[in-house]
């Protein structure tokens, strides 16, 4: 224990409480992402998000099962919702393109009831047990004391992540088009490419990572019909307190959500799922598009 | 605490609008109840949330209460009237629950009402149960039904209630694991009387309660109140949530390592979370009303879990299906006592009723109809596991015992 203090708390504490908020931030990262990425694109706001998050979950822990190895999981997981992304897009979503933000918005909703009850169908309502991987248990000191090993892979692994993607959209020419699509569609159709196969690839891709940050959370917390519901409210906070749309501002939103949570519940334990909303309402009314949103992205 | 009284005073307002409202219809039934109570069967009205947080709870109670049902009626009924049980949906919430409790008593003209899962809903389904006068015996822990202001002649309580849990398992843990107490409880009225129970019976043993943490119910993450715990080193953190929370939470404390410096406790620890949360449960101590391994030493038990393994494919009953079993058997075994299915009759019996159905004596105490029985303390484990639903080691029962009960007068009935 260090005998420097701040409002009462010593600083080995307020760091490791840092740390705790970052790890926390790295899952929100992940979901707020896809979430993101779809609704800049194509404008969809995708309310099976948090259903795909469940699945994705349920698809690697049944994997390793299967196999027992959890990078495996880590592997299908996404994939999996990758593909079941393409066939929702192509057969669900595709005809409700220009028909405004309602329709596609209302059919994902009654999806992620489908998904949640199939899977309750098919699990049962208890939910499975799932811990981390036998390499990433257990926790080490970190210099400001112990921490779990599991959530600084997460850091690193989100982090990871987060530089593909960045490198794919900002240095591809797939990535190219993703952002140009974003801007002006009709002008990318224009110059001969087809942007419904883009679309169809972002939402497969935003799938594929809420899938992967499901898996990730699953030995945090264990795998539930339901694991999909409160991720979905936290993944649209972060959307829009970094911007709908913005990549870089989903990950700046979600770091910062993180560490606003672990701070409240240190000062105010009770109100930490009220700082969620409190945070998004200061941004709102400061810069009503989010931190790092561009202009007019709600139409 | 505001809060609460405008919920009770809104609630109890809305009730009597619809009693005035149907006092016709209920004219009418007890007139029909009067004239036709030699036919047709017993009917028994079956609120619980088949959908919600708390699904796998209420499936399991809905299984071992049509086992109670099936049980009577092959054992002939009463007077040649079988029971027929009605299960409702409650959705988990209060509101939902009133509303089916309403239409189980005016449409579904049910003799008797078992049911509820979380105190909330369970106060609620006695509210409506209580101005019409129909007996409910209510199966989910809640220290407030027995207060004189929620109680009414027809309340009966068959599960434990918080008081009751949390100061057994208090009792055992604070003298052999230490004084220095931490808790993190859900923030709302099963938390609060958890962490109540576990406070009083920590002034016997003179414990210092190190920190006391609320958390909103049904938090995602946990891990943001455990650094500050885990700095503090106490002895023994008693974690007052209940369903997921308590899984997610038990999971998290086990991740940052708190086990190495600190016993963790769980007031209700429940069969249903244990199988949920896999090993991450090792070694956590808590209390429950019923563990199917109880059959070792208690003939009942053993006589039970057969019937319930012969009817679903071998599965064994957890803690909540078993109170859903013993709250029928309870209303059933009353209306054979009395001789009668008439309300006043069955109160009178269900109130004499010494009763062995599935776990050792029991028997309802007469100012709260407080349900007097056993609490087991159990202990998770992961290893030595005959079975996979072999999952606790029974450490103690605290015998059935007015003694542990809050007294009448401290509930506020006159004696």
């Amino acid at each position: 224990m260090s005998a420097i203090t701040i409002g009462g708390f010593p600083l080995d504490l307020l760091a490791l409480q840092l740390v705790t908020g970052i790890a926390l931030g790295a899952i929100y990262v992940l979901v707020g992402i896809g979430l993101s990425l779809i609704f800049g694109l194509m404008n969809v706001v995708n309310f099976a998000h948090g259903a795909f998050f469940m699945v994705g979950a349920y698809v690697g822990v049944f994997l390793y099962g299967y196999t027992g190895s959890f990078w495996l999981s880590l592997v299908a997981a996404p994939l999996a919702m990758g593909l079941l992304g393409l066939a929702v897009e192509r057969v669900l979503v595709r005809p409700l393109y220009g028909r405004g933000i309602d329709d596609p918005l209302l059919l994902t909703f009654g999806l992620s009831y489908v998904m949640v009850e199939s899977v309750r169908i098919a699990f049962g309502l208890t939910g499975l047990p799932f811990g981390a991987p036998p390499e990433l248990r257990g926790a080490v000191d970190i210099g400001i004391g112990y921490f779990p090993l599991y959530r600084l892979f997460l850091i690193g692994f989100a982090l990871a992540v987060v530089g593909v993607l960045w490198l794919f959209i900002e240095r591809t020419p797939f990535g190219l088009v993703i952002r140009a699509g974003a801007r002006d569609p009709q002008i990318v159709q224009v110059l001969g490419i087809e942007i419904t196969k883009v679309w169809l690839a972002v939402f497969a891709l935003g799938c594929a990572l809420a899938g992967l940050a499901g898996i990730l959370a699953a030995p945090l917390q264990g795998v539930t019909p339901e694991m999909g519901v409160p991720v979905l409210a936290e993944a649209f906070v972060v959307t829009v307190v970094g911007g709908m749309g913005s990549l870089a501002g989903a990950v700046l939103a979600g770091l910062i959500v993180g560490i606003v949570v672990a701070m409240t519940s240190l000062v105010a334990p009770d109100m930490t799922k009220m700082a969620i909303f409190a945070l998004m309402a200061l941004v709102l009314l400061v810069r009503p598009r989010g931190l790092l949103g561009r202009a007019g992205a709600l139409g | 605490m505001g809060t609460g009284f405008d919920r009770r005073r809104l609630l109890q307002g809305s009730a009597a609008a619809s009693a005035l409202a149907l006092a016709a219809p209920a004219l009418l039934r007890s007139a029909i109840a009067q004239g036709g109570s030699t036919g047709g069967p017993i009917r028994i009205g079956f609120p619980v949330p088949l959908t919600g947080a708390f699904g796998a709870e209420a499936n399991d109670q809905v299984r071992a209460a049509q086992l109670a049902v099936k049980t009577f009626n092959e054992a002939g009924g009463f007077q040649g009237r079988t029971a027929e049980l009605l299960v409702r949906d409650d959705k988990l919430n209060p509101g939902e629950a009133a509303t089916r409790t309403l239409e189980l008593i005016e449409k579904d003209k049910v003799n008797f009402l078992v049911g509820g899962l979380s105190a909330a809903v369970t106060l609620s389904i006695n509210n409506v149960a209580r101005e019409r006068g129909v007996i409910y015996n209510s199966i989910s822990q809640s220290d407030a039904i027995n207060e004189a202001k929620d109680f009414g002649r027809t309340t009966f309580h068959e599960a434990l209630n918080p008081h009751m849990t949390a100061g057994a398992v208090g009792r055992y843990v604070f003298p052999k694991s230490g004084k220095r107490v931490a808790f993190l409880s859900a923030d709302y009225a099963y938390g609060h009387e958890m962490m109540r129970g576990f406070k009083r019976a920590g002034e016997a043993s003179g414990i210092e309660v190190v920190a006391d943490i609320r958390h909103p119910i049904g938090a995602s993450d946990y891990s943001a109140f455990l650094p500050r715990i885990a700095a503090l080193k106490p002895d023994v953190l008693c974690l007052c949530n209940f369903g997921r929370d308590q899984v997610v939470s038990i999971q998290q404390a086990t991740e940052f390592g708190l086990k190495r410096t600190t016993k963790l406790v769980a007031p209700v620890l429940l069969f249903t979370a244990r199988k949920a949360g896999g090993d991450a449960f090792d070694g956590v101590i808590g209390g429950t009303s019923y563990y199917w391994r109880l059959e070792d030493s208690v003939p009942s038990a053993k006589a039970f879990n057969d019937r319930f393994r012969a009817a679903y494919n071998g599965a064994v009953p957890s803690d909540y299906g078993a109170l859903g079993y013993a709250g029928i058997r309870s209303v059933l075994e009353g209306v054979k006592a009395a001789g009668s299915v008439e309300t006043d009759k069955v109160v009178a019996a269900m109130e004499a009723l010494k009763a062995d159905f599935y776990k050792g004596p029991q028997s309802f105490r007469k100012c709260d109809h407080q349900s007097v029985q056993s609490v087991l303390i159990v202990e998770a484990k992961s290893k030595d596991m005959k079975t996979p639903d072999d999952v606790f080691t029974i450490l103690g029962t605290e015998g059935p015992d007015e003694r542990f009960l809050r007294g009448c007068d401290e509930l506020g009935h006159k004696a």
